[in-house]
């Protein structure tokens, strides 16, 4: 398998992560080399085998629908990067 | 007082002989005079530590003290602590000052235990040789040009070169055996659930880990017990009752089955790893241990379904650094989405976002079934492995890693020969069992090497047995590095 230079730039974007149009071709040879590793996986017959989510295999559980959380919004505002009247700022989405 | 363990420690308070502010003075002093060399923490505040000291001098005055009260340990800088950094070894979080407690700092809280510091460790414990941390790689105290192993590598240290009689860890694909093997200390990673992971930064859910580490088996039990246990707030927190995890650390190995898998013991083991791994299965048929010939025929298929599933889980998780609200944000950018990109272009390193485009890939439209799907039936076929060797054994032997620490920079340029180093300890976290890695001699080279002992699900007691009897019997888990 091999990511094209487009491919690279695709996974950045959706990775939401600046990678700069210099550095894509380095990336791309590094994700490149573990895919060969991971190639590895396509020969293994696994036709009818359970896939494993957790080692467990066990249902998730299920708890009342009650608060069980003090309210502790000011804690948790006071760490943010912007924040304001109680909302987190982010720059302006609708024009 | 500094070569004493965990329960050496408590006894000696109990005796008042020494107190909890005292005790922790001295640790302060060692990592005051060695952090410069070694790097083990990345946190250390003199003040907070001894108030803490202080306040479990007084629980004790009050005669409230538990087991461990006033004892000094290592928190892995992983563990939300409420008032501390708590960085994970990331510039993402080098502005995080958690405004909650982990449950297990809470537990470790509860039972009178006094925080020396946080420990380095791989970025988002994304390594195996603590060299991807922001701040910086941890040096092994044995060779201070060889790595200490990772991701939980400043913990290893700190216990290795006695700056702290134990510390909390977290083993995701190794990360508590490994860097317990190259540092000559012994290191628990619990079966999957047993330690809840709330407030424990996530990297892969379904293989994320706590445990511990110390220099003895025994001590390692003494903290199992105070970390471990049901916790609602974590999904995948097993329901069970407690257990002491002591209990049977003084039992006979007499018959005991233990298991040798062939792969473990073919091409790509060193001949130092092969020669103590040996010697330590011949110490244990002396306690009366039996060997049985045990085949994991899908253990190399456990590097690629890793390497699919941990990323995978890894880029869902770490969509949460945003830069909205928490953690770093970067100083200039034209909207939202440019936000977003600069600020995890910053706040991440090069592996972190390495995995991160790996985990985006394998689950990105079209792609799920060829990857995260297949990788999860490989992981059956390893756990089933498993299965299958318990029915003719109670525990598992084998090396932690194929080499000794390896030189600092030396695979720092590939990734990939980093991920074929994880080779025998990868198959225990995508099974969920428990795994240990107990001191057992050293390289020709002077660094120390580790003996992996898996257990089967919740067999810890068993496991921490095997670990205490190999330990009466031998002294590599005192040998101390000379600093």
């Amino acid at each position: 398998m091999s990511l094209t230079h487009q491919d690279v730039a695709r996974i950045a974007k959706l990775a939401r992560i600046n990678v700069s149009d210099d550095e894509i071709d380095a990336v791309g040879a590094q994700l490149n080399t573990i895919f060969d590793m991971i190639a590895k996986m396509q020969a293994i017959d696994t036709d009818g085998v359970e896939p494993m989510t957790h080692p467990q295999d066990s249902a998730l559980r299920l708890r009342e629908d009650i608060v069980t959380e003090p309210d502790r919004r000011d804690a948790f505002m006071a760490i943010a990067p912007q924040a304001e009247a109680g909302l987190f700022l982010v720059p302006k989405v609708i024009e | 007082m500094i070569n004493s363990t965990l329960k050496a420690l408590s006894q000696q308070l109990a005796a008042k002989a020494i107190s909890s502010e005292e005790l922790a003075g001295l640790y302060l002093d060692r990592i005051e005079a060695a952090n410069p060399l070694l790097n083990a923490f990345i946190t250390v505040d003199r003040e907070r530590s001894l108030q803490l000291a202080r306040a479990a001098d007084a629980v004790r005055a009050r005669g409230e003290a538990g087991l461990l009260t006033g004892v000094p340990v290592a928190h892995k800088d992983i563990f939300c602590q409420q008032g501390w950094k708590t960085s994970c070894g990331s510039r993402m979080l080098d502005n995080f000052i958690s405004p909650y407690d982990a449950h297990v700092i809470e537990r470790c809280a509860q039972a009178g235990l006094v925080t020396l510091g946080r420990t380095n460790m791989d970025e988002f414990a994304m390594g195996s040789s603590t060299e991807n941390s922001w701040y910086g790689p941890a040096r092994n105290p044995w060779d201070r040009n060889a790595i200490p192993g990772g991701s939980s590598g400043g913990s290893a240290v700190a216990v290795a070169a006695r700056l702290a009689p134990a510390a909390t860890a977290t083993d995701t694909g190794g990360s508590i055996r490994q860097p317990a093997s190259h540092c000559g200390i012994t290191g628990l990673k619990p079966t999957y659930g047993v330690v809840s992971r709330y407030g424990m930064v996530a990297f892969a859910s379904s293989l994320d880990q706590g445990g511990v580490m110390a220099q003895t088996a025994e001590d390692c039990a003494l903290m199992l017990n105070t970390i471990a246990g049901f916790d609602e707030r974590d999904s995948t927190s097993v329901e069970r009752t407690g257990e002491d995890y002591t209990r049977k650390l003084g039992d006979s190995l007499a018959g005991l089955r233990v298991g040798l898998p062939r792969e473990y013991f073919a091409d790509g083991l060193s001949a130092d790893v092969a020669r103590v791994v040996e010697a330590a299965v011949a110490e244990l048929k002396k306690l009366g241990a039996e060997v049985v010939d045990i085949s994991l025929p899908n253990t190399e298929l456990s590097i690629p379904a890793y390497y699919v599933i941990a990323p995978a889980e890894a880029s869902t998780n770490l969509s949460r650094y945003d830069g909205v609200r928490y953690g770093h944000r970067a100083a200039e950018y034209r909207d939202l989405v440019d936000m977003y990109e600069r600020t995890r272009a910053e706040g991440f390193g090069r592996e972190v976002k390495r995995r991160i485009m790996v985990g985006t890939y394998v689950l990105s439209h079209g792609y799920y079934d060829a990857y995260y799907l297949k990788a999860q039936k490989i992981r059956r076929l390893v756990s089933d492995d498993f299965k299958a060797a318990f029915e003719s054994c109670d525990v598992i032997l084998g090396p932690v890693a194929p080499t000794a620490a390896f030189d600092l920079g030396a695979n720092a340029d590939d990734p990939l020969q980093m991920y074929l180093s994880d080779i025998y300890t990868l198959s225990v976290n995508l099974a969920g069992l428990p795994g240990m890695s107990v001191p057992a001699g050293f390289a020709a080279n002077g660094r120390p090497i580790g003996l992996q002992i898996i257990g089967n699900y919740f067999d810890e007691a068993r496991m921490l047995n095997v670990a205490h009897r190999f330990q009466q019997a031998t002294d590599w888990h005192r040998r101390v590095p000379a600093l």
